[in-house]
């Protein structure tokens, strides 16, 4: 995704450090009243979900790793991925990406994902969008569960979502000014092999990711992603409740880059590893958050991470005029 | 003679498409897993608490009556209350990718032994009684 070698290039870190001040396009200074703080984005998110009807979530409580679950068919599912962080010798910074989760059917589910970032002392960028395909290969359970994942990226090396790591993403990429690294589009073919397990009542999961940039020739890269996570209680109660273990979820993961088909390895790549937990509230959204933790140099210390999340439960019947119920 | 030869081929795919929505995945279930015996059977706390998943995961779908919504099944059907409580939890787990119903083997097994304890408790589905 981010390049450091390449960043490096095209500036000193901070080089317009104290303000962006252009209000031209997409880019706005952060003193713009258009500029979207956490804040706003949330206001903006719940706004979304009070026009919706139902939701629940069932999915295991992983902000990088997929599992095998998929969106249920005819569900949408509008969710909000939140990243702060503030990584030594850079301005702290804001990332939220916003989801559109589709279920077409039991075994494909489509999303589209609209990315945007604010630095402090920098400025407002959206930095462009992924669509996002999942593939159920196996019509039954099995030991372990595959499913394909294939990714149409085209983003700005603004981007700091962070959604995976591959190649040689590391902190450098977070050092650079909105100003130069926007100039800057990718546009990337992302592809995962998904496997999943479950065994009394935990979830197991591995990804292991290739990438390859389509505008310019660059090498493959590549990374992972492992996790596990389990139901606080694998029982339901025989009364409704909201703060009961059963609504929530706890797991774990750890995530980083294995460099490029030149030199795959796990040298000048970032690591990172930490718990995650998800809340589930019955009948409404499903709200997650995880500290991770950068296990080497080329990491930002802390990424926090928060995720609020709301399924339109079938979403198509919507469409479905003067059928009966 | 072409006609007659394309109207056979129809009618056997349609009666494919027919035999495998009509229960088809009943076939599929391994002799083991239909045997398999609900721990929850008989015991009414486990209903209720199965009724309230079932409005949390399944209701969207099959309705909160679980007579089926939009076409989908319904789940008081005779089908459905003649499959044993393996077969039941054979479906829920695998789900029958092809005809719409998804995998919930995401959802705790224990959760869906409550699930199918509160189907038992359903009474019969007299206008569906062949879905």
């Amino acid at each position: 995704m981010h390049r450091t070698l390449r960043r490096s290039r095209l500036c000193a870190p901070d080089s317009t450090a104290g303000g962006e001040h252009r209000q031209t396009g997409l880019l706005l200074p952060s003193k713009s009243p258009l500029f979207l703080t956490p804040g706003r984005w949330l206001l903006i998110l719940l706004a979304t979900i009070a026009v919706c009807k139902t939701a629940a979530a069932q999915e295991p409580p992983y902000f990088v790793t997929y599992s095998e679950v998929l969106e249920e068919p005819g569900n949408l599912e509008v969710a909000m991925k939140g990243l702060a962080a503030g990584p030594k010798e850079a301005n702290p910074f804001f990332s939220p990406t916003l989801e559109l989760e589709y279920g077409a059917t039991a075994w494909w589910t489509t999303e589209l994902y609209v990315q945007g970032q604010a630095t402090s002392n920098d400025s407002a960028v959206f930095t462009g969008f992924r669509w996002e395909n999942r593939f159920r290969v196996l019509p039954t359970e099995h030991w372990i569960n595959p499913v394909l994942y294939v990714e149409y990226e085209n983003i700005s090396g603004a981007d700091k979502s962070i959604l995976e790591v591959v190649g040689h993403d590391s902190i450098a990429d977070l050092q650079v000014s909105n100003g130069e690294s926007r100039k800057e589009t990718e546009r990337e073919i992302e592809s995962k092999l998904i496997l999943s397990s479950n065994a009394k009542g935990w979830n197991f999961s591995e990804n292991f990711i290739a990438e390859k940039r389509v505008n310019a020739a660059e090498p493959w890269e590549f990374g992972y992603a492992v996790a596990a996570g389990r139901p606080l209680s694998l029982t339901g109660r025989r009364r409704g409740c909201t703060f009961c273990r059963q609504n929530f979820s706890a797991g774990a993961e750890l995530y980083g880059g294995l460099a490029t088909a030149h030199d795959f390895g796990l040298d000048g790549t970032s690591q990172y590893a930490g718990p995650t937990i998800n809340f589930n509230l019955p009948h409404g959204p499903a709200l997650g958050f995880s500290p991770q933790f950068g296990l080497n140099d080329n990491s930002a210390g802390v990424l926090w991470r928060f995720k609020v999340s709301y399924e339109v439960q079938q979403f198509r019947d919507w469409f479905r005029f003067g059928r009966p119920q | 003679m072409r006609a007659g030869v394309s109207a056979i081929l129809l009618l056997i795919l349609g009666a494919a498409v027919l035999l495998a929505a009509d229960g088809g995945w009943l076939r599929k279930v391994p002799e083991a897993e239909r045997k398999r015996v609900n721990p929850f059977a008989g015991k009414p706390e486990a209903a209720e608490a199965g009724k309230i998943l079932f409005a949390e995961n399944c209701a969207k779908c099959h309705g909160d009556d679980a007579l089926g919504r939009h076409g989908r099944p319904s789940l008081r059907s005779e089908r459905v209350r003649d499959a044993t409580d393996g077969e039941l939890a054979w479906i829920l787990r695998n789900g029958n990718l092809y005809k719409g119903m998804p995998s919930w083997s995401s959802l705790p097994e224990p959760e869906r032994w409550q699930i199918i304890a509160w189907l038992r408790t359903l009474p019969p589905d007299t206008a569906n009684a062949v879905r």
